[in-house]
Parts: C-alpha cells; structure tokens; sequence
C-alpha cells in the first residue's frame, strides 16, 4: 500500500528581528500517512502543529522538506496545478466563529467550494449543500440562514459541510473541538469518526488535548519546539510512552490521578534561542551530560515506534530495569 | 475552630434586564465554601458559574444585578455591601485570580509595583517597606530571581510565570478566601499542572479556602474537595468530589463524565448529550435539563425539581436521578 501522504524533512524558518535572526518553527518533520488512517499530531502551544498542518496543505511555503500527496510532489507544483490537488485536501479550524464569513448564508458558504472548483450546475451545488447538510446532521432548511444564529457545535458542523464539499481524500482537523463545551465537543467527534468510516477519509488531527487525540489517533507524532519527539501507535504511545516529555504530557493531565505525577520544571524555551543538544534537555528530568552536548535523532526503538531521546529503550527493557 | 462556613451563598439570584424583564442568569443557587476546603464550581459556557463567582467579588456588569439572595462571609452580607466596603474586602479578604493574566495585569507597571501596591492600598505600607514582603511572596508562588522579576513588566514573563504573579498579587495582603476563576484554562498542560500544584501547596501551607470556577472536571479532581455542578443557572448536584464525580446522581453530571474522551474507548462513539443548553430566556417551567435528558417523566416538565440528599451524601436535584 502507497501512503497517501508522505511529508520529508519539512523545515519552516521566519525571520525574526532577535539577533539570531531566525525562528525554526517545524525543523527537519517527516512523517507519512496511510489511506483511512488518522493520524494525530499533539505538542503544546507554539510547538509548530499548526505551521505544520498549513505546510502540509501548502498554504504557506516550507523552507526546505517535500509534500508528496497521492503520489505527487506537491511542493514542485505551479500555483495553478496545485489549486487542482487542493480538492483533494481540505482543512476545518479551531475557531467556528472567526472561520466562516458572517455576511454569508450557511448556502453559500458550503458551496463556494463548488464554486470556486466549477462543479456542476446552479441546481446540482444546491443539491449538494442539501446532501452535505444532513450528512453533518443539521436540516436542509437552514441553508438561507447565517453563521450568527448558529451555536459553536453547529458552526462546526457547517465548518466540516464545507471541508466535504469536493470530497477530499485528506482532510486536516487543526484543533477542531477546542472551543467546544464537553457535552457538544463529543458531538463533533462522533460525527468526524462516523464521516471518516462512511466517507473513507483519511485525518491529520492537530490538538493540544491529548484525551482527544488518545480517542480518535491510530497513530501518533508528539512535537516539541518544532521537531516530532515521539511517533507511534496511538495505543502503545500512551500506554508506555518513550521519550520523557511524552511521560509528562500524559503525567500532566488533570484527573488522571492513578498515573504517577512527573511535574515538568520550568517553561519551554523560546524558539529562537534553543538550548544545545536535545532542545527538552532543559526541562528533562533524566538530562545527562550527552544530552547538552548531542542532539539526539528520532530512531526506531520498537517496531513502529520511533522516539527521539538518547535513553530511550523498547518498554520490556524499561520494565527490566524498574524491576 | 470555627464551624461556620467561611462562605455561604444562599438562594442568590443574578439576573439581566431585557425589554423591561428580568432575566435570570442565575437562578436560586446555594452552595458553602467551609474553612481550609476547595470547592470547585463547575459548568459548560453559559450556565452561570463565572455570574455566580463575579456576584460574589460584586464584580457584575453594570446591567446584571443580584435580586435576591445572601452572600455571608465573615458576619458581612456581600449581597447588599456598599462599593468602599467592597473596596476594603476584595484584594484584602478575598483574593481573585483571572483566567487570563495578561488581561488582568497592568502592562505599563514593573510585576513587583504591582504587588505592592495591594500593600500600599490595603495596608498604607510605603514601597519601600513593602519590597521584602514582594520578594518573599515571589518566592513562596515558585519565582526564581525574585528581585529580577520583580523589576520585569508582564510582557516579558511566560503564561506560566504571570500567572503566579497573579497568585502573588491575589495572596499578599493575606486572604482567607481565594476565588479562582478558570486559573489554567489559556495554560498548556504542563504549565498547569505546575500551577495546579502551587494552588494546593500554598492551600496547605496558609490554610486558605479555595473557590475554584472551571469547565474541567479533571480540574475538579486534582484540587477540590467539594464541588457544585451548575446547569442553565441552577444547582444541578453538589457534594464530596469522590462521590459527586464517581457515582453521579444527576442525569447531566453523569452526561458530562460519559462524554469526555478521557473515560472512554478509543475510536468508540461518545457518549454526548443531544440537544445545546437553553439560554437564560428560554428556561422556561420544570428541570431546565428536560430537553436533553435520557431519565426525564411526566412531571419533570412541569415541576421544578429541588436539591434532596442522596444515600451517598451527595444532594441532586432530580427526580428520577441516576440510581
């Protein structure tokens, strides 16, 4: 089986006005995604997820690093022959609020798409809205209406209308439940994991909340100052996590009292001055002397499970150890 | 020892005024915060919990008012308190923490001016007589370098980092109570636990009482002892945190625990409660949860249901609640 998505060695840098010139905002990522797989991407604020899921679209330029997506480099393309792969890849936003034009009937916001693609006639966009607002579970009838009457959980629901619109292959979810309430934020995922069995969509799932990711990942890439610091199963990555800032992202969520509490010192640096070595040396409460001085590589610890820390080693010899 | 409660609200109404109506946003709602005790208050968006927090401190919006109601606290009722005894309470008695830090800092004053001046207000102590008693409280919220950030403007501290100034400026005139409103929801997960844990050393070092707002009942779980569960308005259950969070009683407790991914299979649909939380206009007679419930009879439409005592020391107002 081909990936559908094959990221490699993506680097995004902005300049900055420091003396240092340069932000590293996603250093050196690679990763692939397969057909109807969900892959979950997970870091804290200003990790890079967001830069990266907009570079995985190529809404922004990468620095260096390639896209291949169904088999095409996309970073190669001309503007005009991406515009036609973009119909394959669709992105829904955190914010239902700021992401949908308010002088815009839901109508005409769920087929601009449409639109913009020329698909079909007036009459057969119309039919599509239609189809695509009951398969996000609102009433046909609200098409005439605007995003203001509409709660967060049903502007997301229009949100993810419009991302389905041109029936995509892929489609990048950047902390979609994120301004949701609970009780509505479990609505939206229900829908998303009913949509991707029934449609066979394939997910990047951007979130800080790694209950969310835990729930709807097969696999997952954990980042930190811009690099993935762990990859793997979603089920094995949180069951036994191998590199030490995933331990504590997982010791760190709240309620989950039966873990074991690994409280991380101190804040994360600053992007534009890294620390030498492992950039998490820092605030890494098993940092050694090889950690300040060499950077370690993301490699393969256990069969798919790569982590990037010199220390890390396959979880039956971490159970050895302890015993 | 003092039995009495430090705080008790009771039957206390906050309402809007529209069109000539008042609207209640707050609807009879009671609840103690006893000495030495956290209690958490928790509910979605819109159901009343920061109203309730903000009458408390008579910190309401010019157009939200307290109709009815006592707020007791130590032998003053802060319901009908004039604005300069107000002045002498909040900041001196009663300590507030913010959500958001940034917002709540001046960002023109040096963090240890703006920690003294609390002193210079409610204890007319001189800057400078002040100074060791900022450095000192620097120190007990975690600050390395006191004197060093002490000097620094908000601007230039982390998230993390303003938000212990913020406990610094709530704790030095040295309150009994401290309301914390939603302290580390705009804070990454590692940083909140850091806060988190702050919150419940400083609790057992200075035997505060603690009334702690939020939308997370992993929050809940980590800091409070007890905690009252608001729906549109109303107090739905309250109780011992074991009991209210491990056995619910009430329909929307039980909900809001079955909905959120953290207790749930992975991949498997959530449990999310249909339907979206009546505004304050449209509460209308009976259980303001009616329309979403999975438990609801006959009379639930057109009897209020009032808070009784269930077999676990808990209190639910239901009337067929979760056996």
């Amino acid at each position: 089986m081909t990936a559908l998505l094959a990221v490699d060695a993506m680097t995004k840098d902005y300049p900055t006005r420091g003396s240092a010139g340069i932000l590293r905002a996603v250093d050196q990522v690679s990763l692939s995604l397969e057909p109807g797989e969900t892959l979950g991407i997970v870091g804290e604020s200003g990790c890079g997820k967001s830069t990266l899921a907009r570079l995985i679209l190529r809404l922004i330029e990468p620095t260096s690093g390639t896209v291949r997506f169904m088999g095409t480099d996309l970073t190669a393309l001309s503007g005009r022959a991406m515009r036609s792969h973009r119909r394959n890849m669709q992105i829904v936003f955190q914010d239902p609020y700021a992401s949908l034009d308010p002088r815009m009937s839901v109508g005409s916001i769920i087929a601009e798409p449409l639109d913009i693609h020329s698909v079909g006639d007036r009459q057969a966009r119309w039919r599509r809205v239609t189809e695509l607002l009951d398969l996000v579970g609102l009433s046909p009838a609200v098409a005439g209406r605007y995003p203001h009457e509409f709660s967060g959980g049903q502007r997301q629901r229009i949100g993810i209308a419009r991302a389905l619109a041109l029936d995509p292959k892929l489609v990048v979810l950047d902390e979609p439940v994120s301004a949701l309430d609970v009780s509505i934020q479990a609505q939206i995922l229900n829908l998303l994991l009913e949509l991707k069995g029934r449609l066979n969509l394939s997910y990047i799932f951007i979130s800080h909340d790694l209950s969310v990711i835990e729930h709807v990942s097969d696999r997952v890439a954990v980042m930190y100052l811009g690099r993935i610091v762990e990859m793997g199963p979603a089920e094995a990555v949180f069951d036994r996590p191998l590199h030490p800032y995933t331990r504590a992202l997982i010791a760190a969520i709240p309620g989950a009292a039966d873990r074991e509490r690994t409280v991380l010192r101190g804040d994360p640096p600053s992007p534009e001055r890294l620390p030498s070595g492992c950039h998490f040396h820092p605030r890494c409460p098993m940092a050694r002397e090889l950690c300040r001085e060499t950077a370690p590589v993301l490699r393969l610890i256990e069969q798919n499970r790569r982590a990037e820390c010199h220390f890390a080693v396959p979880v039956d010899i971490q159970t050895q150890a302890s015993i | 020892m003092n039995a009495d409660p430090l705080l008790r609200v009771e039957n206390l109404t906050v309402a809007f005024k529209s069109d000539g109506n008042l609207i209640p946003v707050v609807d009879g709602i009671a609840f103690s915060v006893p000495r030495g005790r956290t209690v958490g208050l928790v509910g979605e968006s819109g159901s009343g919990k920061t109203m309730t927090a903000h009458a408390v401190m008579r910190l309401l919006p010019p157009s939200v008012k307290i109709t009815t109601g006592r707020i007791a606290f130590e032998g003053i009722d802060l319901a009908t308190a004039g604005e300069p005894e107000m002045q002498h309470i909040r900041g001196d008695r009663i300590g507030m923490i913010f959500q958001e830090p940034m917002t709540s800092l001046n960002p023109t004053m040096r963090v240890g001016d703006q920690i003294a001046e609390m002193l210079l207000l409610h204890r007319a102590m001189s800057r400078r007589a002040a100074e060791p008693q900022v450095i000192a409280m620097l120190r007990k919220v975690g600050i390395g370098s006191p004197e060093l950030r002490s000097a620094q403007f908000p601007h230039e501290l982390s998230g993390g980092l303003r938000q212990r100034v913020m406990i610094a400026m709530a704790l030095i005139c040295g309150p009994k109570l401290l309301i914390a409103d939603e302290p580390t929801t705009a804070l990454d997960v590692t940083i909140q636990a850091q806060i988190l844990e702050l919150l419940r050393s400083l609790r057992n070092a200075l035997g505060l009482s603690i009334l702690l707002i939020t939308h997370d009942l992993g929050v809940i779980a980590e800091l409070c002892d007890e905690v009252v569960v608001i729906y549109a308005g109303r107090v739905a259950e309250k109780g011992p945190v074991a009991q209210v969070l491990g056995q619910p009683r009430h329909p929307y407790t039980a909900g809001l625990l079955a909905a959120s991914p953290r207790r749930s299979r992975r991949g498997a649909p959530l449990a999310a409660i249909p339907g979206l939380v009546p505004s304050p206009g449209e509460r209308g007679v009976g259980c303001t949860f009616l329309r979403r419930c999975p438990r609801r009879l006959d009379r639930c439409a057109t009897i209020t249901p009032t808070l009784s005592a269930t077999i676990n020391g808990s209190a639910a107002a239901c009337w067929n609640p979760v056996a």
